[in-house]
C-alpha cells in the first residue's frame, strides 16, 4: 500500500473517529472516544496489519489520553490512534490484549502509573509499582509532583 | 488416594549484578521441557519519563542516555529527532552524517558485545574472548570522536556537539579495516562450526506469526523473517543517502538470530565507512530558540530494535509527558512464544538470543515445592555448557585452538 491507498483505507473506520489528523506523509493521528478505540485499534492492527508500536498515557487537563501509536513499515508511516477517556473520576476503556498480547505489558504499566483501568485484561497484576506501593497513588498523574514520587519510593 | 499433581518452578532472576536491567523470570517446568513462563520487572525503575517533565529540553538528552548504557546514542537521538519534528527544525546536513555515524559503531559494538557473552553462555569462552578484543578499537573510535567511550552525550536538539574532525577521518577508516578483517575471521569461526550448528540451529523459535502478534523488533523480528527496520522505512539522519541492506532470515531459531547480528555488523562497517567518504563539509549545529506547543515522534534503529519516543509540548521550556520505549519491553514478552516446549539447558541462549539488556542468568535457581534450592546459577550454566560438550563428543569435533587462527 502507498500513502495515497493507506489513506483511503483508513477513512473506511471515519465513522469512528472524531477526526483524522494528518501531520505530515509520516504521522498520522486518529483521534476518537474511548468507547471506540478497541474498535479502531482491532482495524489497525488485523486489516491494515499495521504494527504495534506503545501506547503513551497522558494526563491531560480535562481527560485521559491514550495515545496507541503504530508503524505501517511499508511507508514507515506512524499512526497514532489518541482516545479520550472523558470520565476523570473512574477512567476505564477496553483492553486491547485480548487481540494483541504485545499490549499486555503496557496496559498493566498504565494501569500501575495513570490508574487507568483495563476491562477484560487477561492479567491485570500490578506490572512497575512494588507490591508495597499505596493503592490510589498513581505517581504519573500531574498532582504528584517529582518530589512526592520520590518521598513515596522510600 | 488423591492423586497430586506436582508443578516444578524454575526462578530465574530476579537481580544481575552486571547489568543494569533486573528481571525475574518464573519457568514452569515438566521434567526437562518449560510448560510455562511467567516474567517480573521493574525492580529498578527509576521514573525517566517522569524525571524528563522537570528538566529542560536541552538537559533531557544526558537523562534519557542514561536509560541504558549500550543504547545511550540511540535514546538521545530518538529524543531530539521527537523534539525537531514538533519545532520544525532541520539539523545542518554535517550533523546528520556525524550522528550515522555515531549510531553506526554503536551498533558493531553492541553486536560485537552479544556474540560475545553468547559464546559465553554455551560454554564457548573463546568467542566470548576474541569478540570482546575486537570490540575495544571500537570503543576507542568513539572516545576518539565523542570523548567518551560509553554516553557519548553527543546529539542535541538542532544538531551534535562534537564534530568528526576531518584529520581523525583516514585513522577511523584504517582501524575499520581491521575491525572488518578480524570480525570476518570471527564470523566465519561462528558460522562454520558444525558444534554450533547442532546447538543453536532449531533452538528457541519465534515463528513469523509469533514475531508479529508480540510486535517485536529489531534482530529479533528480522531473524524471524520479519524484514522491518527503521533506518530504512522511515530514514532519518543520514540513512537514506546511503547504500545497505537489510539482513533478514526465515528460521526465527537462535542460530538466525547470531546470523542476522553479525552479517548486520558489517552493514554497520559500510554505512561508517560511506559516511566518511561522504561527510559534507559546514557547521553541526543550528540555534534553536524556543520550543512551540505541539507533539513530536521520534524512533530510532537501536541495535536491540526500535526505539520509540514520543514527546509533547505546551511552549514552556519542559516537555509536558515525554514516553520513552526501549526495544526490549516487546522483545522480552515475546520469551512467553520462543520458550514454551524448550530444554531448561537451552533457556540460558533462549533469552539472552533477544539481547536483552541482559540480567539474572547468573542468579539461576531451581527451587522445587518445598522452596528449598536444589540448583544454583553456576549449575544451571554448567548445564547448558555441558549440553555443548555432548554435541562436540557426538559430533567428534576437535577443540578450536586460537593458534589456528
Amino acid at each position: 500500500m502507498n500513502h495515497q491507498e493507506l489513506n483511503n483505507r483508513l477513512s473506511e473506520i471515519k465513522n469512528k473517529l472524531i477526526s483524522i489528523e494528518q501531520k505530515s506523509d509520516k504521522r498520522i493521528f486518529l483521534l476518537c472516544e474511548a468507547e471506540n478505540s478497541y474498535a479502531v485499534n482491532k482495524f489497525l492492527f488485523e486489516d491494515v496489519k499495521a504494527r504495534f508500536c506503545i501506547v503513551t498515557g497522558i494526563d491531560s487537563d480535562d481527560c485521559f489520553e491514550l495515545l496507541y501509536h503504530y508503524s505501517y513499515d511499508q511507508t514507515g508511516c506512524v499512526i497514532t490512534i489518541k482516545a479520550f477517556i472523558r470520565d476523570r473520576k473512574n477512567p476505564a476503556i477496553e483492553s486491547i490484549t485480548p487481540f494483541l498480547p504485545a499490549a499486555e505489558w503496557i496496559e498493566r504499566e498504565i494501569h500501575d502509573i495513570l490508574g487507568i483501568d483495563f476491562r477484560n485484561h487477561p492479567n491485570m497484576r500490578r506490572l512497575i509499582l512494588s507490591d508495597d506501593w499505596p493503592d490510589g497513588v498513581y505517581p504519573l498523574r500531574k498532582d504528584v509532583s517529582p518530589n512526592e514520587a520520590k518521598e513515596l519510593k522510600k | 488416594m488423591k492423586e497430586t499433581v506436582r508443578k516444578s518452578v524454575l526462578a530465574v532472576g530476579p537481580f544481575h549484578p552486571l547489568q543494569e536491567e533486573m528481571e525475574f523470570f518464573q519457568l514452569t517446568i515438566d521434567g526437562e521441557k518449560v510448560t510455562d513462563i511467567d516474567v517480573r520487572l521493574s525492580y529498578n525503575h527509576r521514573g525517566i519519563e517522569k524525571i524528563s517533565e522537570s528538566l529542560q529540553f536541552d538537559q533531557v538528552p544526558f537523562l534519557v542516555s542514561r536509560v541504558c548504557g549500550i543504547c545511550s546514542a540511540s535514546h538521545p537521538l530518538a529524543y531530539v529527532q521527537a523534539v525537531e519534528e514538533l519545532a520544525g527544525v532541520k539539523p545542518p546536513e554535517r550533523a546528520l552524517y556525524v550522528r550515522t555515524i555515531i549510531n553506526e559503531l554503536e551498533r558493531i559494538h553492541s553486536h560485537l558485545l552479544w556474540v560475545g557473552l553468547a559464546g559465553h553462555f554455551i560454554g564457548y569462552d573463546t568467542v566470548f574472548m576474541w569478540a570482546w578484543k575486537y570490540r575495544e578499537p571500537v570503543l576507542d573510535l568513539l572516545e576518539e570522536i565523542s570523548g567518551n567511550r560509553n554516553q557519548y552525550g553527543n546529539v542535541r536538539v538542532g544538531g551534535c556537539r562534537e564534530n568528526v574532525p576531518n584529520e581523525t577521518i583516514p585513522k577511523i577508516l584504517k582501524e575499520l579495516d581491521k575491525i572488518e578483517k578480524k570480525t570476518e575471521m570471527l564470523t566465519k569461526a561462528v558460522l562454520d562450526d558444525p558444534v554450533l550448528h547442532a546447538r543453536l540451529k532449531g533452538v528457541g523459535i519465534l515463528k513469523k506469526e509469533d514475531a508479529i502478534k508480540y510486535a517485536v523488533t529489531g534482530p529479533t523480528a528480522r531473524g524471524s523473517g520479519v524484514a522491518i527496520d527503521v533506518r530504512r522505512d522511515d530514514p532519518y539522519a543520514a540513512y537514506g543517502e546511503l547504500d545497505w541492506n537489510v539482513i533478514s532470515q526465515p528460521e526465527g531459531d537462535v542460530f538466525a538470530k547470531a546470523v542476522v547480528r553479525l552479517l548486520e555488523t558489517f552493514e554497520s562497517i559500510k554505512i561508517v565507512r560511506q559516511a566518511l567518504k561522504k561527510l559534507p563539509e559546514g557547521p553541526i549545529t543550528t540555534e534553536v530558540k524556543q520550543i512551540p506547543p505541539g507533539e513530536g515522534i521520534g524512533h530510532v534503529e537501536a541495535p536491540r530494535g526500535e526505539t520509540f519516543h514520543y514527546v509533547r509540548s505546551d511552549g514552556g521550556n519542559r516537555p509536558v509527558r515525554h514516553k520513552i520505549r526501549a526495544p526490549s519491553y516487546v522483545n522480552v514478552p515475546s520469551f512467553k512464544a520462543s520458550c514454551i516446549g524448550q530444554d531448561i539447558a537451552d533457556v540460558t541462549i533462549t533469552l539472552a538470543a533477544v539481547d536483552p539488556c541482559y540480567s539474572c542468568t547468573e542468579r539461576l535457581a531451581t527451587v522445587d515445592r518445598h522452596g528449598s534450592i536444589t540448583h544454583d546459577g553456576e549449575a544451571l550454566l554448567q548445564l547448558s555448557r555441558e549440553k555443548t560438550q555432548r554435541i562436540k563428543k557426538d559430533i567428534g569435533a576437535t577443540e578450536l585452538k586460537l593458534e589456528d587462527f
